[in-house]
């Protein structure tokens, strides 16, 4: 056979996902709609997506530790994140923007809308950024963030969670979603991740503490991959244009 | 039920942007300086071909209220109709002083937003049909779980409108309106107006691409 030839994206399937409507997380009942999404055939608006350069990303980019840093360190547990982005068929997800926010060590936010009483750390911001490389490998440092409480019931807490984004070769792959740590006892109570329908995929947004990859007297280390949508190859007709 | 099973990895499930969105997205609007270059809502660079033009709106809630905290990226074609994308392949030379992208926050205060872009040439559609001029657009934003995908077409594209693949899709045609810009009269500008509704009466359609 000749060159590869791709078609369209697998279809997404619902049920891996929340869905639009759920009551238990409030401000989804106005902001979901009524309507059923209208499913279309992809084109190349939907097979496409814009490529990032390397050259505009700084040195520290990738390290929240460092990146917002004025006269000390920021307070917390140091950590590193690492992993790989691969498509549903097993296929590296190379040059993917992936980018990472989240409160710091009091599960304070640098936001103008949070008045959460945790403490602020001036030396902390709290958002990093990072292309994968050939191999869909993606690695970046910051501090654990904390828990923190927010009104949908009135003493609703988030687990410890690091929010991430992903640009990659299809439009039809961008995803924002949040990962969580590995033992933390209120993944099981938080009507966000409650929102996904099935255990096995909740689970799939638990970063693993990685103990091998510890660096001694400095950093622990987790372990999170992502997947994305996958392309079908063409052998037959090819209807995308 | 088969007890045999094909071995594919399922998509990482959705989670909401959450309020806070625009700590990682868009610092700047939070007042966070971190990143030299920062990604933003001006899609058009000096030597950009094509008509600039800005679009620009608000998001509303089942109540009819303005979203404030949404964030919004657009996606399209050059003037000319290439993706600045190696997943195109109609074989035109894209644009290359643009990136096709861009992001935005809603005003904290007003809910407003707007992208300067350029209008896009019509892309090829499925089995050779052109599609008429359009843009990609994305919703994130607190009580959204997955990000809502719809596409804004442009009121003064009558035909290609009605010749377009995509919106000859929707069945219920009185929907399909909700998806055309308004071009505005401006004195020094191209102005489209693009309002969204989440939910409820005029509700924007959303597509699962």
């Amino acid at each position: 056979m000749s060159k590869l030839i791709l078609g369209t994206y697998a279809q997404r399937n619902s049920d891996d996902h929340p869905p639009a409507y759920a009551p238990g997380y409030k401000t989804s009942v106005l902001r979901s709609p009524k309507n059923a999404l209208i499913s279309i055939a992809e084109t190349l608006t939907e097979v496409t997506a814009p490529h990032f350069s390397p050259n505009l990303f700084g040195e520290k980019d990738n390290d929240l530790i460092l990146n917002y840093a004025k006269d000390g360190l920021p307070i917390g547990e140091r950590v590193i994140i690492h992993g790989y982005v691969r498509d549903q068929f097993g296929q590296p997800v190379k040059n993917a923007l992936l980018e990472v926010w989240q409160a710091n060590a009091s599960g304070r936010y640098r936001h103008p809308n949070d008045q959460y009483i945790g403490a602020m750390d001036p030396n902390f911001g709290g958002c990093g950024r990072m292309l994968t490389d050939a191999h869909g490998y993606f690695i970046f440092r910051t501090i654990k963030p904390g828990p923190y409480p927010w009104r949908n019931r009135i003493n609703e807490w988030r687990p410890a969670h690091i929010h991430f984004s992903l640009i990659a070769d299809g439009w039809a792959q961008r995803l924002i979603s949040q990962f969580y740590f590995e033992g933390d006892p209120l993944i099981d109570t938080c009507p966000i991740i409650k929102t996904i329908p099935s255990e096995q995929q909740r689970k799939a947004l638990i970063a693993l503490e990685d103990k091998s990859n510890f660096i001694e007297a400095d950093s622990r280390c987790y372990r999170f991959d992502i997947t994305l949508r996958g392309r079908r190859a063409t052998y037959f007709e090819n209807h995308l244009t | 039920m088969n007890n045999w099973n094909i071995q594919e990895m399922k998509e990482t499930p959705s989670q909401t942007g959450g309020p806070y969105v625009h700590i990682g997205l868009l610092p700047k609007q939070a007042n966070i300086d971190v990143f030299a270059y920062n990604y933003d809502n001006n899609l058009v660079q000096d030597k950009t071909e094509g008509q600039p033009i800005r679009i620009e709106g608000q998001v509303f809630d089942g109540l009819g209220l303005p979203m404030r905290d949404v964030l919004l990226e657009i996606w399209q074609a050059d003037a000319s109709g290439a993706y600045p994308s190696t997943a195109d392949i109609q074989g035109k030379q894209a644009d290359p002083y643009f990136a096709g992208w861009g992001r935005t926050g809603a005003d904290f205060k007003t809910g407003f937003w707007h992208f300067n872009t350029i209008k896009p040439g019509q892309v090829k559609g499925r089995k050779g049909v052109l599609q008429a001029p359009h843009i990609a657009l994305i919703i994130f934003a607190r009580g959204i779980n997955v990000g809502l995908n719809t596409r804004i077409y442009f009121d003064d594209e009558i035909q290609a409108n009605q010749e377009d693949p995509v919106l000859n899709s929707i069945e219920w045609a009185t929907r399909r309106q909700t998806l055309i810009a308004k071009r505005e009269n401006h004195e020094n500008e191209i102005v489209y107006r693009f309002d969204i509704y989440i939910q409820g009466e005029h509700e924007t359609v959303f597509f699962d691409i």
